[in-house]
């Protein structure tokens, strides 16, 4: 089995590369390197972190070409924030 | 009024000095008057792919700071009427030598020659922006590899960025047989990830390292990369070539591409 999974994953080393570049071209296209959404998400997690337990292990933001999802015609910033649920403050 | 060409890439290695050489020498045979001149200062390496290297007298460094004429500094490829390499010096560096002087220089030549064709140094720092200076048109060349195609990706923005209206893709170093089993980048998906257009698909071959060997550009020869850097001068020249079919020839191909 596993000799069959790496036979296969070998047979799309270029469809990953097309795929890998796309990527890394689209937020550079964007003016959002790596770095630039990584301070986005410090940011993000000090503002949240005043009201709410952010679980920053499982925090997670991207951006990507197709923004249906978060109702745009065009790319979108996603964010996923889990925070966790006891800590949350009441008013 | 000729045309000023810069092939540049970005990414070293990638087969630009190989390109500017083919690509002159196959203009030459379509006799065109073409003038090749080697902006890699401190790293030339043109005048040997040339086969050259031993007549170099003066260099574009002597010509921008005026201890020579321009014609002197020329090197006449033998066996063509209109086909010289300006070469570049080698004990000095890009800082030699300005944009604006370069843009002097190339706006001059284009009036005495039909193609200008400039050997862009790898990197974007100031041998690149010496090499576009001047520059009407780019030949951009990459190869199917993540770094090379970001690398060409990075080029096309600072041609854009620097009024270089018109450029175009080479994919070079093609091995169909990686392609075929998934391995490779296709050209279409080199194409499809650049969205520009492409004028040449070289495949890889081993008769490059020995026209290299000797100092004969294999343009117009039999072999596929010869007959692959002729189609790109019939597009140069505004022709529309067919693209070479480089699947269907099987046994052929994997005696080129057999061995590893």
């Amino acid at each position: 089995m596993g000799f069959f999974n790496r036979n296969n994953k070998q047979k799309k080393s270029g469809f990953d590369a097309k795929s890998r570049l796309k990527l890394v071209l689209y937020s550079e296209h964007q003016g959002l390197p790596p770095e630039t959404i990584e301070q986005i998400k410090t940011d993000i997690i000090s503002v949240i972190s005043k009201y709410v337990d952010v679980d920053i292990e499982n925090f997670d933001i991207k951006i990507s070409p197709d923004g249906k999802l978060a109702g745009s015609n065009g790319p979108a910033l996603q964010a996923n924030i889990p925070i966790r649920e006891k800590k949350i403050k009441r008013i | 009024m000729g045309e000023v060409i810069v092939v540049t890439s970005g990414k070293g290695g990638v087969g630009k000095t190989t390109t500017t050489a083919n690509v002159g020498t196959g203009l030459a045979k379509l006799d065109k008057k073409v003038v090749l001149i080697d902006m890699d200062i401190g790293l030339r390496n043109l005048d040997v792919v040339m086969g050259l290297e031993n007549r170099i007298v003066y260099n574009l460094v002597d010509v921008i700071e005026q201890k020579c004429k321009i014609n002197q500094a020329f090197i006449k490829v033998k066996g063509y009427s209109n086909f010289y390499l300006l070469p570049c010096a080698q004990t000095r560096d890009k800082t030699s030598v300005s944009p604006e002087q370069m843009k002097t220089l190339t706006d001059t030549l284009k009036k005495e020659f039909d193609y200008v064709i400039l050997d862009c140094p790898a990197g974007i720092e100031q041998g690149f922006r010496n090499a576009i200076a001047g520059a009407d048109r780019a030949l951009i060349v990459t190869t199917p590899e993540v770094s090379a195609v970001r690398d060409a990706d990075r080029i096309i923005g600072l041609l854009d960025a620097n009024e270089v209206k018109q450029y175009d893709l080479i994919v070079n170093r093609l091995r169909m047989d990686m392609v075929k089993r998934g391995e490779m980048m296709s050209a279409e998906d080199v194409l499809e990830v650049l969205s520009i257009n492409l004028i040449g698909i070289v495949p890889d071959d081993e008769n490059i390292v020995v026209s290299t060997n000797t100092g004969t550009p294999l343009v117009g020869s039999d072999s596929l990369a010869g007959k692959a850097f002729m189609n790109i001068c019939h597009r140069v020249i505004g022709e529309e070539v067919p693209f070479l079919d480089l699947n269907k020839k099987g046994g052929f191909f994997s005696k080129i591409f057999g061995k590893k």
